[in-house]
Parts: C-alpha cells; sequence; structure tokens
C-alpha cells in the first residue's frame, strides 16, 4: 500500500514537474535560452492570483489572472530583457536569467512579504477512499493531471496543426529562413516566452495549491523542473512530460524510503547520471549538445 | 522593375558591395556572375533585407525597399530562395511548404501546394518525409516551389546548382526557364556556375569583388572570350 501511494503522489507531482519542464522547453526550442527566471516569474504570478483571491474573488478568477499574468510576464521580459542580449555568445543569455531570477525574487519580497502565506486548493486535499484504505491521490491531484494533460494537448494542437505554431517552430529552427518567408520573427518569439511562462504560472498554481507560498518557494522546482527537461533532452516537449513524471516518481521513492532530506542529492545524481550516459537526453534526436 | 543604385554594403571591415549600380527587368532572368567573395551573396542578402546596406538605394517598383524588413519583402512580391540549405530540415516538406504560403503577397494568382508539386512531382512523393532527408536537388526544389507559394512577382535564387549533380541543376534551370516564360516571374539569378545560368538568362552581370565589372546582354557576355576566361572560369 506504501508503495502504490508513494507511486501516486510520485505521478501527481511529477506532472507538475512536467508542466515546469514544459515551459523550459519551450523557451529552450525557441530561444536556446534555459530560462531559470522561470521559477520566481511563476511565483510572481501565483503572489497575484492570491491578491485576487484575498480580495474576496474567487478562486478561478485568481487562477484565470494569474495564468494572463504569466502571458503578459513572459513577453515583457522577452520584449525589455532578452531581446537585447548577445544570443551569439550561450552564456550570456543564461547568466542574464539568472540575474533576473535574483531581481525578481527580491522585488517579491518587497511587494508582496517574505512570510509564508497559505494557498487554497480548488479541490479537496483529502485522499480518495477504495475499501477502507486511503489513496494518496486527492480530487486536487487528478485535477491537477488533468490541467497538465489538457495543457499538452493543447499545445501539441498549437504546434502541430495551426500556421501559427508552424511560425513559431520555424523561427525557432532558423530565424533567417522564417523571416523571408514573411514570418514575423520578433513577435513569434514574444509568443514564445509568452506561452511558456503561462504553462510556468500554471506549474506554479498547481504546487501552491493546498500549501504555502513564499518568495523561495519556487525554488526547488526550478531544479527538479531543469533536471525533467534535461533528463528529456531539453527539445522534446513529450520528453519534458516523461521527465517530470520520472523525477516526480524517484523523488517520491527516494523521500519514501530513504529519507526526504535525500531528495536534492538525488535529483543531482540523476542529472549527473544523464549527463555522462546520455548527454542528449532520453528523448533528444541529436547525438550531443555543445552548450 | 528591380534597380540598386550606388548600393555598398559592408561586413564589418570588410567592403563586399562597393557602389553597386544594377536593374533587373520584369518577365525576364538577370544572371549575376563572380567567383567564390565576390559578394553575389551579399548583394541577395541586401536586396531582401536581411543585410542592411551602408550607403545607396534600392527600388522595386518604383517603391524605396532599401529599409524594409525581410518578412515585409515577401509581401511586397520578392522571394528571397536562399541555397539548399534553406529548408528547415527539422519541418516536414509540407511544413515547409505550408510556410511559403503564409508570406503570400497577393500579387499574382494564388497557388496551392499541388501546383507546385506540379512542377516538382518529387515533392509529392515526400510529402510527410522530414526535410532533412531530402537529397540536395529535392532540397532546392522544395526552397524554390516553397517561394512560388508565396506568389512572387520576383525571385531571388541564390545558387540553385550548388552541389547538385549537373542533370539535376539542368531540371532545376528548366523549370525556372518555363515559369518566366509561361507565367511572366522575373528572376534574379546568382550563380557560380557561369555557363548554365547564361544559358538561361537574358542579362548578365559580373561581380567581382563586390564590383560591377561588367553587364550586358547575356549572349554578349558567354561571346566576350576575355571575361569568360578571367571571371566566369570556362
Amino acid at each position: 500500500m506504501q508503495l502504490i501511494n508513494t507511486l501516486l503522489g510520485g505521478f501527481s507531482v511529477g506532472m507538475i514537474y512536467a508542466a515546469f519542464a514544459l515551459a523550459l522547453v519551450l523557451i529552450w526550442q525557441s530561444t536556446r535560452i534555459v530560462n531559470f527566471a522561470q521559477a520566481p516569474m511563476a511565483m510572481i504570478t501565483t503572489f497575484i492570483a492570491l491578491k485576487v483571491i484575498e480580495s474576496g474573488a474567487s478562486y478561478w478568477i485568481g487562477f484565470t489572472v494569474a495564468l494572463v499574468a504569466g502571458l503578459v510576464l513572459g513577453a515583457l521580459v522577452e520584449r525589455l530583457v532578452i531581446r537585447y542580449v548577445d544570443h551569439d555568445n550561450h552564456i550570456n543569455p543564461v547568466i542574464l536569467t539568472l540575474g533576473l531570477f535574483i531581481v525578481l525574487h527580491a522585488l517579491a519580497a518587497i511587494v508582496f512579504g517574505s512570510s509564508f502565506r497559505s494557498f487554497p486548493a480548488a479541490f479537496d486535499l483529502t485522499g480518495i477512499k477504495v475499501g477502507g484504505e486511503t489513496l494518496a491521490l486527492t480530487p486536487f491531484s487528478i485535477f491537477t493531471i488533468l490541467v497538465v494533460v489538457a495543457v499538452m494537448a493543447a499545445l501539441r494542437l498549437l504546434f502541430m496543426k495551426t500556421d501559427l505554431g508552424l511560425t513559431m517552430r520555424a523561427t525557432a529552427f532558423n530565424r533567417e529562413v522564417a523571416s523571408v518567408l514573411g514570418v514575423k520573427v520578433n513577435r513569434a518569439l514574444t509568443l514564445g516566452w509568452a506561452l511558456a511562462a503561462l504553462v510556468g504560472s500554471l506549474s506554479g498554481l498547481l504546487i501552491a495549491g493546498g500549501g504555502l507560498v513564499h518568495p523561495a518557494y519556487m525554488d526547488g522546482v526550478v531544479v527538479y523542473g531543469f533536471v525533467a527537461a534535461v533528463l528529456g533532452g531539453l527539445d522534446s516537449p513529450a520528453g519534458a512530460v516523461v521527465g517530470g513524471l520520472v523525477m516526480g516518481i524517484v523523488l517520491a521513492l527516494v523521500s519514501g524510503y530513504l529519507g526526504s532530506g535525500l531528495v536534492p542529492l538525488a535529483a543531482l545524481i540523476v542529472l549527473v547520471v544523464v549527463l555522462l550516459v546520455r548527454p542528449g537526453g532520453l528523448f533528444s534526436t541529436t547525438k550531443e549538445r555543445t552548450v | 522593375m528591380l534597380e540598386l543604385k550606388g548600393v555598398t554594403s559592408r561586413y564589418g571591415p570588410v567592403t563586399a558591395l562597393q557602389d553597386v549600380d544594377l536593374v533587373a527587368g520584369e518577365g525576364r532572368v538577370t544572371s549575376v556572375l563572380g567567383a567564390n567573395g565576390a559578394g553575389k551573396t551579399t548583394l541577395l542578402r541586401t536586396i531582401s533585407g536581411l543585410h542592411r546596406p551602408e550607403s545607396g538605394k534600392v527600388t522595386f517598383d518604383g517603391q524605396d525597399i532599401t529599409r524594409m524588413s525581410a518578412d515585409r519583402m515577401t509581401r511586397t512580391g520578392l522571394a528571397h530562395v536562399p541555397e539548399g540549405r534553406g529548408v528547415i530540415t527539422e519541418l516536414t516538406v509540407h511544413e515547409n511548404l505550408r510556410l511559403g504560403l503564409l508570406g503570400r503577397s497577393r500579387h499574382r494568382e494564388p497557388l496551392s501546394v499541388s501546383d507546385v508539386v506540379d512542377l516538382f512531382p518529387i515533392l509529392g512523393d515526400r510529402s510527410h518525409a522530414l526535410a532533412h532527408t531530402l537529397s540536395g536537388g529535392e532540397r532546392q526544389m522544395l526552397v524554390i516551389a516553397r517561394a512560388l507559394l508565396a506568389t512572387p512577382r520576383m525571385l531571388l535564387l541564390d545558387e540553385p546548382s550548388l552541389g547538385l549533380a549537373p542533370r539535376i541543376s539542368a531540371q532545376i534551370f528548366g523549370v525556372i526557364r518555363q515559369l518566366v516564360e509561361e507565367h511572366g516571374l522575373s528572376v534574379l539569378l546568382v550563380e557560380q556556375n557561369a555557363r548554365s545560368a547564361l544559358s538561361i538568362a537574358d542579362v548578365g552581370i559580373v561581380l567581382g569583388l563586390g564590383k560591377v565589372i561588367a553587364c550586358d546582354d547575356a549572349e554578349v557576355l558567354s561571346a566576350d572570350e576575355n571575361l569568360r576566361h578571367a571571371y566566369l572560369g570556362y
């Protein structure tokens, strides 16, 4: 029973890591940048949701406002900061996102305060009972799984079936060719960041649900989400999902059977093993990457 | 139709084009010839808005397009066809073609994907293959087909014969000539392979180290032995 519950818990947390990893993959694909600022961006949008909910609005209004705020924040970050950095040098943009990470952190502490605040959940947080046993599967975790699956399906539809998605992919693969074909490249890049930040803020909301938020509450997720994305190969949305689930389940097993103090260590071990054994990630089509 | 006046383009300290004057007329094939490094590719990049000239003026149908962005250029009816590497290899053949439809100029009867597949039937057979599985010739056909879907008035073709077997490049040159004669398309063709390029051209222009060295009817240029030996390598 403990094993089943550990796996169930790991699965639903893994879906959240998957969403976060997906946000990283979206930006990596369109701009070849690992956006470490994704975590504080999601933290800020969750705080915005909290403010909206505390002002008396329903959970769902707060939820929607946070997603829209994510879209806007992502677009602003790309338009005002990322566009002006030298992309030929791979390390500059990454350092820039780390800088943004610190700045957003500090800003959030000033604006929202740095104390722990509880964040509501949309659904019940008690486990579902099956034949006298309580499973570690709550209505909220079912909601989490369904939302993440729906978002992934929607993104897949966008990228594979629509003209807009096609222009975004073309821009990601070859900006110059996209532009001579009439694609407004800058617009596609801004939209890529906006969409990624939306998915990131979704993961922020899902992690916060029924728990505590403060300016650093997403910091662990950026590590696990990043490892999940690397595990999946950074280039592959499907890989991000599988990577997220693997991370969720591995970390739940470590935490359940070995002790929760070992979780960050386990995440790093997974990262090191992946980089040693399959540096391109489990799902990457390219053999290796130069970073 | 397309006119350059006194265009100078630089890459850092290197002057790639110096004071270039050039006219490419409507319904004709104008071939720009020259060795590696003569400035041919820079010329196309400068016209299509991928590279900003330092000075000079580019007009298309009387409209000043010197500082127009590349994506607007396509809608104005100028389609830049980068050499075969311009295929987006991570997308399928059909997706590459769909991209061509997005920047449509509305200056001509719209073409459908099946219209261009009639020109290059092999693209129909490979429709759902990833473009990186295509051969060099197929890639070149794909970039030309994709550009045609944007219904351009003028094609800017960069080295369509580069790295292709003679039979394949002859087929591609044949289609280009056919497009000009049957559909009134105008073409500015940049080529290292001077003999083939002159064979389908109305007018030839020889570039050397960024300057226009000669400009005349294609037949006159091919008959000029000194020029051929010195600049065209045959």
